[in-house]
């Protein structure tokens, strides 16, 4: 098999996933995290209800529980791994920058979408039902990798301080929920807000989201799912361009 | 023979200052190249180049026939590093580091568990294979690294000082597996600060100092290439005088020190042929013969200086 064919890269995109879930994802901290930080931000919202119904809450608390766990490590990985000169080993083994980029990418998607299947659950616990399932599935997936893009874009920055990185990238992070619908519907957003809502992938998944819980939705589902798509894909090609070029000043 | 590496110009800055500055050499196949340099000689910068790991400003590096910026995977695919500073995952057992690299070199998983055996055999961590490597020690970590960068067989090796800071039993494992993989044929790229380690292991060396290339040579053919004139040291049971020893055919000067005489000879066979005659014609015999060789500290120093004046 051709090393630098695209099945080549594309199994040992697959060993750096494996290698990602296992030292960076599998940890009690990081699971603690990823299921309890979007519990809260939704029991702070419930404290201060605004009459919101219980359906509404729990689409935006899917849509958060995916945002943050797809975003919540991935940013790190490239600093840490430059502090710890991991890196240079894997900039000295047969495998792109591309197919390393698309490794980490796998990595998060599957986290996210593990820990929001559980988000999901909770919700059908609760009471909710699920209007359209293969819709949520599909939204999961596409908004997961779409996340998880955008986490590896906020790692761009070649600092290998990982700290420095995760406070960007809070700043980005926390702001995008904000203008996403998620606290706010879309319904009842400023003329600015929703402007600036049009740019937040986390938008159209939110409105996917709640389509499959509630059957209602602010844009048509194929507009949602096209611009989730579009957003990957953009994502997607950006980081691994920007990585491509600032790789080699973490070395 | 063939050039396994081929350096052409390289070049390297950082901000204002140029780590490499236009390196040009070649290594060939089959042989042991030592890289040596001070501190901050731009070593480790050169091996990064030639390894892909950071590109040069100028000039290019062919690997095994492929250049290393246009087809970096192929040549990556084909040789094997021990870096600087020792990069196995600390969070990963040893067993489960070299599984990896088995999978990033596309290795066939039965493969790479049969090799991972057998490395771990030959540099002696079977029985810790499942320990995580947090809990190595310094030399056991570096063992790892050889044998992860070993993983794919193959046929070129760099290593960045593979023996710094290690105890004498983990150098010699590592010198003796560095000449055994040599005997079967594969080409080693080894940067150093030990000279001694240069001058047992090495076919030719290569002295790097301020990012320029100073020397390229055999290590026996740099040390006499540094001294026109040799050293003897002799001493004789009998008083002998210092015009005597200086007259004679080939010495160019003799001085007394202790009891014993630093003969300066211009021909050092001619120098020792003509001792031994002054010895038997005035009955005065030989007590000790040295021919004090330069050793390579000697030329590395000379060279290494004679670039910063
Ligand atoms: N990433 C970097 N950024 C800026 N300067 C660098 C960088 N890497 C190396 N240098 C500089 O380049 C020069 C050569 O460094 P290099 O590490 O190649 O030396 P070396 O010969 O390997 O030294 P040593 O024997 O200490 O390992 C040094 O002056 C160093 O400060
Ligand atoms: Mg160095």
């Amino acid at each position: 098999m051709n090393p630098a064919g695209f099945s080549g890269q594309m199994w040992r995109a697959w060993a750096i996933a494996k290698k990602d879930i296992r030292i960076y994802y599998i940890k009690g901290p990081v699971l603690i995290f990823g299921v309890f930080m979007p519990l809260f931000l939704f029991l702070a919202f419930l404290m201060g209800s605004r009459q919101l119904p219980l359906s509404f809450l729990i689409s935006g608390l899917v849509g958060m529980s995916l945002f943050f766990t797809a975003t919540a490590v991935s940013p790190a990985i490239f600093p840490w791994e430059g502090q710890a000169k991991t890196l240079e080993r894997l900039a000295s083994c047969p495998v792109t920058v591309e197919a390393i980029v698309f490794g980490d990418m796998i990595a998060s998607t599957l986290f996210g979408i593990g820990i929001t299947v559980i988000t999901v659950i909770i919700g059908l616990v609760l009471g909710l039902t699920l209007v359209h399932g293969i819709t949520l599935l599909a939204a999961i997936l596409l908004a997961a990798c779409c996340f998880s893009a955008i986490g590896m874009l906020l790692a761009v920055p070649p600092t290998n301080v990982p700290s420095n990185i995760m406070m960007l990238s809070s700043l980005i992070k926390f702001p995008l929920v904000f203008i996403s619908g998620i606290f706010i519907p879309l319904e009842q957003m400023p003329a600015w807000g929703l402007a600036l809502a049009f740019f937040s992938p986390l938008t159209y998944f939110t409105d996917l989201v709640r389509y499959a819980f509630t059957d209602t939705h602010y844009f048509p589902v194929l507009a949602d799912i096209t611009a989730l798509a579009v957003f990957t894909l953009m994502f997607s090609v950006v980081t691994m361009f920007l990585h491509k070029r600032t790789m080699p000043k973490r070395m | 023979m063939t050039a396994v590496i081929h350096a052409s110009d390289l070049t390297k800055i950082f901000g204002k200052s140029t780590a490499v500055d236009h390196i040009s050499f070649d290594v060939r196949e089959g042989e042991i190249f030592g890289f040596l340099g001070p501190n901050g000689a731009g070593k480790t910068t050169t091996t990064r180049m030639l390894t892909g790991v950071i590109p040069p400003d100028a000039g290019t590096a062919m690997i095994l026939g492929y250049n290393i910026r246009s087809e970096p995977v192929l040549a990556k695919q084909e040789f094997g590093v021990v870096p600087e500073t020792s990069n196995a995952y600390t969070d990963l057992t040893a067993w489960q580091n070299l599984m990896l690299m088995g999978e990033l070199y596309g290795l066939p998983r039965a493969r790479a568990e049969r090799r991972s055996s057998d490395l771990l055999g030959m540099v002696g961590l079977l029985e810790r294979k499942d320990q995580k490597v947090q809990a190595y020690s310094k030399g056991m970590k570096q063992r790892l690294i050889l044998a992860m960068a070993l993983i794919h067989e193959p046929g070129l090796l760099f290593l960045d000082e593979p023996t710094s800071g290690l105890d004498v039993q983990s150098t010699q494992m590592i010198l003796s597996l560095l000449r055994d993989l040599n005997t079967q044929g594969t080409t080693i790229f080894l940067t150093t600060h030990n000279m001694e380690e240069a001058n047992r292991l090495c076919h030719r060396v290569g002295i790097i100092r301020g990012g320029k290339m100073v020397a390229i040579d055999a290590p026996e053919k740099l040390k006499t290439a540094i001294d026109r004139v040799h050293k003897i040291e002799v001493s004789f049971d009998h008083e002998v005088s210092a015009d005597a020893l200086a007259g004679l055919d080939g010495v160019i000067d003799a001085n007394r020190s202790g009891d014993k005489w630093q003969i300066t000879a211009e021909n050092r066979d001619a120098a020792i042929r003509s001792l031994v005659t002054f010895s038997r014609q005035n009955g005065a015999s030989i007590v000790t013969l040295n021919t004090l060789a330069p050793s390579l500290d000697e030329a590395f120093l000379r060279l290494t200086q004679e670039v910063q004046s």
